[in-house]
């Protein structure tokens, strides 16, 4: 006997109809990057903030979100996403702060960031994040993340627009690869801050989405640091 | 993938004082699969004239033959070498020409430049725009990267010694952040009295 | 055989690289001047105006190149879009006019650069991507013209071309005034070019300044350095020996070789 098999029904494929695309993501650019030392961490970003074409939309958006005093998070990315998901965290944090009578250490928030990012796994915050700061020890210390959580703990690390300019160089001058003979000891937090400097002014001079000016935050056992730091304006 | 990224490649000039120096990756490869680690992209023109050539390979080498067969003619004619800023020139013409169905390559031009030797350094983008600076220039599948380093490590008026270990350092950080060149490097440094070539040290991966 | 000095373009690789793309490899960028040019016409001359700024992608290529090209000693042009095309382009039709000039025994005019670059666009239909203003004194007095990409031109007394024109030309709209003195025009044109450089990102670094008047013209290369890099931390030293070698050769200058003859006995 035959057996012969009916066609499949085919559905009709049916589709939305079209209107003008609605774009959730934008990239407002920047560069941040963070270097742990010993007893402290050094964490730099710019303050330009542009519309992801040739366009401006501010100088002064500050980058990096002191977390604790122990701690600081900076993101590049989109800027709506990034002031959404430091509220976020700051809220949840004081509700730590409130339910256990002490700051979240550093590598919990590491870790809270990671499951905060995973939870909007489809439809993700557009957030490129370094958490830095210091560690119960007292070390410096630094994650990187991709978008949806994904985190490393680092020496150092570097995200945004200009992390491809910055991130070899960070290579060279922190890790020190390829180098037969090394120069100079423990690497003080006057020369990180110095080095860190340099490093997001090369990024403003190449890149046109860095610039305008800096914050450099230094965190040590004494709290945070902040300082202000021009870059140049075109 | 770009057609400039299908086999992959790094190129870096620099002055130094009264010298100057190019250096390249030694990967070639077809898009992510690795076909030999030793394939230097710089080429001698003459004494005081290299030119490292990135981007598509069968692109660069016909390039290459092209600028040996114009040189040759020039010598004939001329009964001289061709100058570095001659060959930026011829160069560039011969890339405009391809204007509207170009080679896929990004020249880098270095030498000592007339009587004193004055350092020379030029480059162009893949229809013959030249880029000329008096310190680096960059070209290849990172040139982000070799920007940032290029950017903070370069100073002026090196020395031959200093200036190779400064093209070196930043040739092999740069090649660690980039997945279509690096298997080591090497380097030309230019003097008017001799021309030196190292091979450099790096990651096989 | 190779054909030498055949002149004009050559679209042999053309349908290689149409099957490249084919196979879905990317056709790259050019290099591009995304840039700020301005012209200004003032009492006896025009001032043209430049910023300092290739771009490939959002990468600075080159921070000083040069965008106002000579022409002729009384004309000069600014170029905007495609670097290699706004080169070439201005290089072909400045030496086209200096053959002319021999030809005819007379200073070359505004608009016989004008008609011969918006010919040579308009042939190219576009694909020859400059966009130029062109600005230049002759029998006529002092002129400025753009120059679209398709050829089409205009003449006015102020005009801004690249994506930073509109940051330019919101400073020309308020301040721009008939009859201008030569300090004023440059003023003016160092002002909507500084108004470019900060607010567009495609355009930066320098101002550069072109004056063309009777008395002739004054090329003030870098006329405003306003983005020296602001920092620099200590240098970075690297001891000699501190890169791992392999090998290192010494090839003897083919200039210092010595060719023998050697008799075999």
């Amino acid at each position: 006997m035959d057996l012969k098999l009916s066609p499949f029904p085919t559905l009709e494929k049916q589709m939305p109809i079209e209107h003008g695309r609605f774009e959730a993501y934008v990239d407002n650019g920047g560069t941040v990057l963070a270097v742990g030392g010993p007893d402290y961490c050094v964490i730099a970003g710019d303050t330009r903030m542009s519309d992801g074409g040739y366009g401006i939309q501010t100088r002064k958006y500050t980058k990096i979100f002191q977390l604790t005093d122990k701690c600081v998070l900076a993101t590049s990315g989109m800027q709506a996403d990034t002031l959404a998901l430091q509220k976020r965290l700051k809220t949840m944090l004081s509700h730590y702060q409130k339910e256990h009578g002490k700051p979240m250490s550093t590598p919990a928030i590491a870790q809270f960031l990671s499951n905060t990012l995973y939870y909007k796994r489809f439809f993700p915050y557009y957030t490129f994040n370094i958490v830095a700061g210091i560690d119960e020890k007292g070390e410096g210390c630094a994650w990187t993340y991709d978008a949806v959580g994904s985190h490393e703990r680092v020496k150092y690390a570097s995200q945004g627009s200009g992390n491809q300019l910055v991130i070899p160089l960070l290579d060279n001058q922190v890790a020190k690869f390829n180098q037969q003979i090394i120069a100079g000891g423990n690497v003080t937090s006057q020369q990180a801050v110095s080095f860190v400097k340099d490093a997001i002014t090369s990024a403003g001079e190449r890149d046109i989405y860095t610039g305008d000016y800096a914050d450099i935050v230094v965190v040590d056992k004494d709290g945070v640091h902040w300082e202000k730091f021009e870059l140049k304006l075109d | 993938m770009s057609i400039m990224a299908y086999n992959g490649g790094a190129c870096i000039v620099m002055t130094g004082k009264n010298c100057v120096a190019i250096a390249s990756d030694l990967r070639f490869g077809i898009q992510q699969q690795t076909i030999s680690n030793n394939f230097p992209k710089v080429y001698r023109i003459n004494d005081k004239c290299f030119v490292g050539i990135s981007g598509l390979v069968t692109d660069a080498q016909t390039l290459y033959q092209k600028i040996v067969f114009r040189h040759n003619l020039y010598k004939l004619r001329e009964e001289r070498d061709m100058s570095p800023s001659v060959v930026t020139n011829l160069i560039a013409n011969m890339l405009y020409e391809k204007r509207f169905g170009p080679y896929f390559t990004e020249p880098l031009i270095c030498g000592l430049e007339g009587p004193d030797n004055k350092p020379f350094i030029s480059g162009m983008d893949l229809i013959g725009a030249m880029v000329a600076t008096n310190d680096f220039l960059v070209v290849g599948t990172m040139t982000p990267a070799m920007y940032g380093v290029c950017e903070t490590l370069y100073k002026p008026n090196m020395e031959k010694d200093e200036l190779f270990e400064t093209i070196s350092q930043c040739m092999l950080s740069s090649l660690e952040r980039d997945a279509l060149s690096g298997w080591g490097a090497v380097v030309h440094i230019i003097t008017p009295e001799e021309v030196v070539t190292k091979k450099l040290l790096g990651r096989q991966d | 055989m190779e054909e030498l000095n055949r002149g004009g373009f050559t679209f042999d690789l053309c349908s290689r690289n149409t099957l490249l793309e084919k196979t879905g490899l990317k056709m790259p960028g050019f290099l591009k001047t995304g840039t700020t040019i301005v012209g200004v016409v003032y009492k006896d001359g025009v001032v043209l105006g430049a910023d300092t700024r290739a771009t490939e992608g959002p990468i600075v290529a080159d921070k000083n190149c040069e965008k106002i090209h000579y022409i002729a000693d009384n004309i000069y042009c600014c170029g905007a879009g495609t670097a290699a095309d706004t080169e070439m382009t201005t290089a072909l039709i400045s030496s086209k006019l200096k053959l002319h000039k021999l030809s005819t025994g007379k200073e070359p005019r505004v608009v016989t650069a004008l008609t011969m670059l918006k010919q040579m666009l308009f042939k190219y239909q576009g694909h020859v991507s400059a966009a130029l203003i062109l600005g230049g004194i002759d029998i006529n007095g002092p002129s400025l013209h753009t120059i679209y990409p398709h050829g089409s031109t205009d003449q006015l007394p102020y005009v801004t071309m690249g994506s930073g024109s509109l940051a330019a030309m919101a400073v020309f709209e308020a301040k721009y005034k008939t009859d201008m003195t030569r300090d004023e025009a440059i003023q003016l044109v160092a002002e909507a070019i500084s108004s470019g450089v900060f607010n567009d990102l495609g355009s930066g670094s320098n101002v550069d300044v072109t004056v063309i008047a009777k008395e002739g013209v004054t090329v003030l290369r870098n006329y405003l350095t306003p983005n020296e890099r602001k920092f620099r931390g200590p240098e970075y030293i690297f001891p000699i020996g501190t890169t791992p070698v392999l090998s290192k050769l010494v090839a003897p200058l083919s200039s210092k070789v010595i060719i023998e003859d050697v008799v075999m006995s």
